[in-house]
């Protein structure tokens, strides 16, 4: 299945108890799935924790283990929302080599990308940096010839743009879904992609 | 233990161990709850499967922590592959020692993630009974399967205010059972469309019970009916419109059917590789209806131009009005025409003793009520070829996950379930010995089951694939036999041994009449190939008949 490849944000709500993050990552290993990324945190819904995870594969298979998804009990709702309009940022923590003649470069490009220094030591910065993935790698593109030190990212989470509320339950037998869609970190970052 | 009287369990199946004693403890206090003490926990849960599928009602496991909830793997795995209810109730180690690799401690509910609907680590005494409630709802409703609750020890020793819920609150899980009616309707019209349709049946038929909304449907639209293994007793064999099993070692002319068929309405089943044979070349004339209760089950494997999610017997009740009556007279005589020229399991005049006849002679001479277990191997594809009886779900085997030793614990809890009929264990001679200690339980809980182990010295099935697709080369497959007569005879059975085709028939008879279990080593002709064939990975038109037949006798 290598045709029709692509990145697939998939969100899911689930009830707030031990082991569910287990049988959800099962579920997606016993089908030879790599997550790409995965997001955990409360929901507005209290004792309802939601899930953001992006992988890469064919819609066919997506649609197969989504449904296998469904089938955990403690799954309350989870749909691939790939082919919606959505809002999906990630926040990336970045440490990066400060020497003095290069301070004042590096602090311009943060503000290029309305990025923060959160921290500043005496030869090195961490810097916060919220957005798209795009905007992400484009940053950090940008900022490591100065010398990357540490990253840390958290991953995509993602919220459907409008009234509609982002998880639904998944279509019987939902229709291929296919608008078209850049991986992240495929192609050239630009740094226009900024918001 | 008041939880399971609240859900009506009659029987248990279990070994007690160092962390379950509280729950072996309160026994005595529930006398009307009967507990079978196995000789291995995978057996309990094998039982407890077979039990279930007989029944209806889900089967009841109790093992304790550590090894004993291991032993339990592969009986689950075969409850989840087969849709079977299960609940399984193991004790762990005391909270504490959680995670602190503590003596007999595994991490059970890790380890059955993938091999259960659900399952549970109950930390609260409070947590019990609602955790007990769901693992029966979610056990036998929707797709069924088996649920895991695990217990430290120190938890089953609690007390607390019983309370047991009226109701259960799970939102996660809510199983479609009616079918959608506008795809009910589409489905009617392309009944009413197709010259070349035809029924595939599977286990959902036998789970939903519905054999009954089965034929009338198949009889208002003249189609006929094609059963998968585990959907046997699905459909009356003796049915004009019935059609045996298609697949691996189906039925010639079945198999030619999918190929041929304009229409295939899959109900209850869901295409599994064995029936389908390479995906690509599968039934490329039809359109498919596919009715199921699991909706990750649509589109798993074969397109389907309509999918309904629901249960069986609901949405063939919410079909049958809409179907139009119909003859599809020209298409019978097609496949019967190939059923002529193809007889399939034709058996051969012979002195020899022939596996297929022995089967055969067990069901003709066992009635019309009796049960029937089987192991897997060429036995279980032999009793599955012959079994054409009307009496509705009564054929128990392993089918998705293929046990062998399943057949003997199987046997067991059928005979629990039908304390008064007349229950066959077809073994082979392999499987039989992976799980023979359970034997003794026939003796110890007056278990009339009746054993035929199809003897042929060989892991048949096996064999047959050395032969025919490694040159011959027959590795690890012919075993030293132990004398199953005697191992009967230690055990408190009774024990036969039949090496002619003369004795088939008396020996038969005899344990029929015997009021005891019995056991009969039919020591069979070693080399029976099993026929038709589907090599692997080709597709269903490329079935190997069998050889033709001199001066057949019996053929259907």
């Amino acid at each position: 299945m290598t045709t029709n490849r692509r990145l697939h944000t998939i969100v899911a709500l689930v009830q707030n108890r031990p082991g569910v993050l287990n049988k959800i990552a099962s579920k997606w290993r016993q089908r030879g799935f790599n997550i790409e990324s995965l997001t955990v945190g409360h929901s507005e819904v209290p004792g309802l924790s939601r899930m953001t995870f992006t992988v890469d594969g064919a819609a066919h298979d997506i649609e197969q283990v989504t449904k296998q998804l469904y089938k955990v009990i403690e799954v309350v709702k989870i749909s691939d929302v790939t082919a919606e309009e959505v809002v999906a940022r990630e926040l990336a923590l970045i440490k990066v080599a400060a020497a003095k003649d290069s301070r004042s470069q590096i602090i311009e490009i943060v503000n290029l990308f309305r990025a923060k220094i959160v921290d500043v030591g005496s030869d090195s910065f961490v810097i916060e940096v919220t957005g798209t993935e795009d905007k992400v790698d484009a940053f950090v593109n940008m900022i490591t010839p100065y010398g990357l030190k540490e990253l840390v990212r958290t991953g995509r989470v993602a919220m459907v743009r409008g009234g509609t509320q982002t998880v639904r339950a998944p279509a019987v037998n939902g229709a291929e879904q296919q608008k078209p869609h850049r991986s992240a970190g495929e192609g050239k970052p630009r740094v226009g992609s900024l918001i | 233990m008041e939880c399971l009287r609240k859900e009506g369990v009659e029987v248990i199946f279990g070994y007690p161990g160092g962390a379950n004693l509280p729950m072996y403890d309160s026994l005595k206090k529930y006398p009307d709850i009967r507990h079978i003490l196995v000789r291995h926990e995978q057996s309990a849960a094998h039982a407890a499967d077979a039990y279930a599928r007989i029944t209806g009602k889900a089967g009841v496991v109790w093992a304790t922590s550590g090894p004993g909830a291991t032993n339990l793997v592969t009986g689950i795995a075969n409850a989840w592959m087969d849709s079977v209810p299960l609940v399984c109730i193991t004790g762990a180690v005391v909270s504490w020692l959680l995670g602190r690799d503590g003596f007999q401690e595994a991490d059970i509910t890790g380890i059955t993630i993938p091999i259960t609907k659900h399952n549970e680590l109950v930390l609260n005494v409070e947590d019990i009974a609602p955790a007990i409630k769901e693992a029966f709802h979610i056990a036998t409703t929707g797709r069924p399967g088996p649920v895991l609750i695990d217990i430290p020890r120190d938890v089953q020793q609690q007390l607390c205010e019983f309370d047991y819920p009226e109701e259960v609150n799970l939102p996660g899980y809510q199983p479609t059972t009616t079918g959608h009616p506008q795809q009910v309707k589409k489905a009617a019209q392309m009944i009413a469309e197709a010259e070349r349709p035809l029924i595939l049946a599977g286990h959902g038929v036998v789970i939903s019970r519905a054999a009954e909304e089965l034929r009338e449907v198949a009889e208002k639209a003249h189609i006929p009916v094609i059963t998968t293994l585990l959907g046997l007793g699905g459909f009356p064999g003796s049915h004009e419109l019935f059609m045996g099993m298609p697949g691996m070692h189906g039925m010639y002319w079945n198999n030619m059917a999918i190929q041929e068929a304009d229409l295939l309405i899959g109900i209850g089943m869901r295409f599994d590789d064995r029936v389908t044979g390479a995906l690509n070349h599968f039934a490329p004339k039809a359109r498919i209806i596919h009715i199921d209760v699991d909706p990750a089950e649509i589109a798993k494997n074969v397109k389907t131009a309509v999918p309904i999610v629901g249960d069986v017997k609901t949405v063939l009740r919410q079909l049958i009005p809409h179907v139009q009556p119909a003859r599809h007279d020209a298409w019978l005589n097609w496949i019967q025409d190939m059923r002529r020229d193809h007889p399939s399991i034709a058996i051969p005049e012979t002195n020899r003793l022939l596996p297929q006849y022995v089967i055969k002679r067990i069901y003709e001479l066992s009635g019309h009520d009796a049960y029937y277990a089987t192991g897997v191997g060429q036995h279980q594809m032999w009793a599955a070829q012959f079994f054409w009886g009307d009496h509705p779900y009564s054929f128990v085997t392993s089918g998705g996950l293929g046990t062998m030793g399943f057949e003997v614990p199987a046997g067991i809890g059928i005979q629990v379930a039908r304390p008064h009929s007349t229950v066959w264990t077809f073994c082979g001679d392999g499987g039989f010995q992976m799980t023979m200690e359970e034997l003794a339980l026939c003796t110890e809980y007056e278990l009339p089951v009746k054993f035929a182990i199809i003897n042929n010295q060989y892991l048949g099935m096996v064999r047959q694939w050395q032969d025919h697709y490694y040159d011959g080369n027959k590795q690890s497959v012919r075993m030293f036999q132990p004398d199953f007569v005697k191992i009967a005879e230690a055990m408190g059975i009774t024990g036969l041994r039949v090496t002619e085709k003369s004795q088939v028939d008396s020996s038969i008879e005899a344990a029929l009449q015997h009021p005891g279990a019995v056991l009969i080593d039919f020591q069979v002709e070693e080399a029976e190939d099993c026929f038709p064939m589907m090599p692997p990975g080709v597709s269903l038109s490329e079935t190997i008949d069998q050889p033709p037949v001199e001066q057949p006798e019996m053929v259907r």
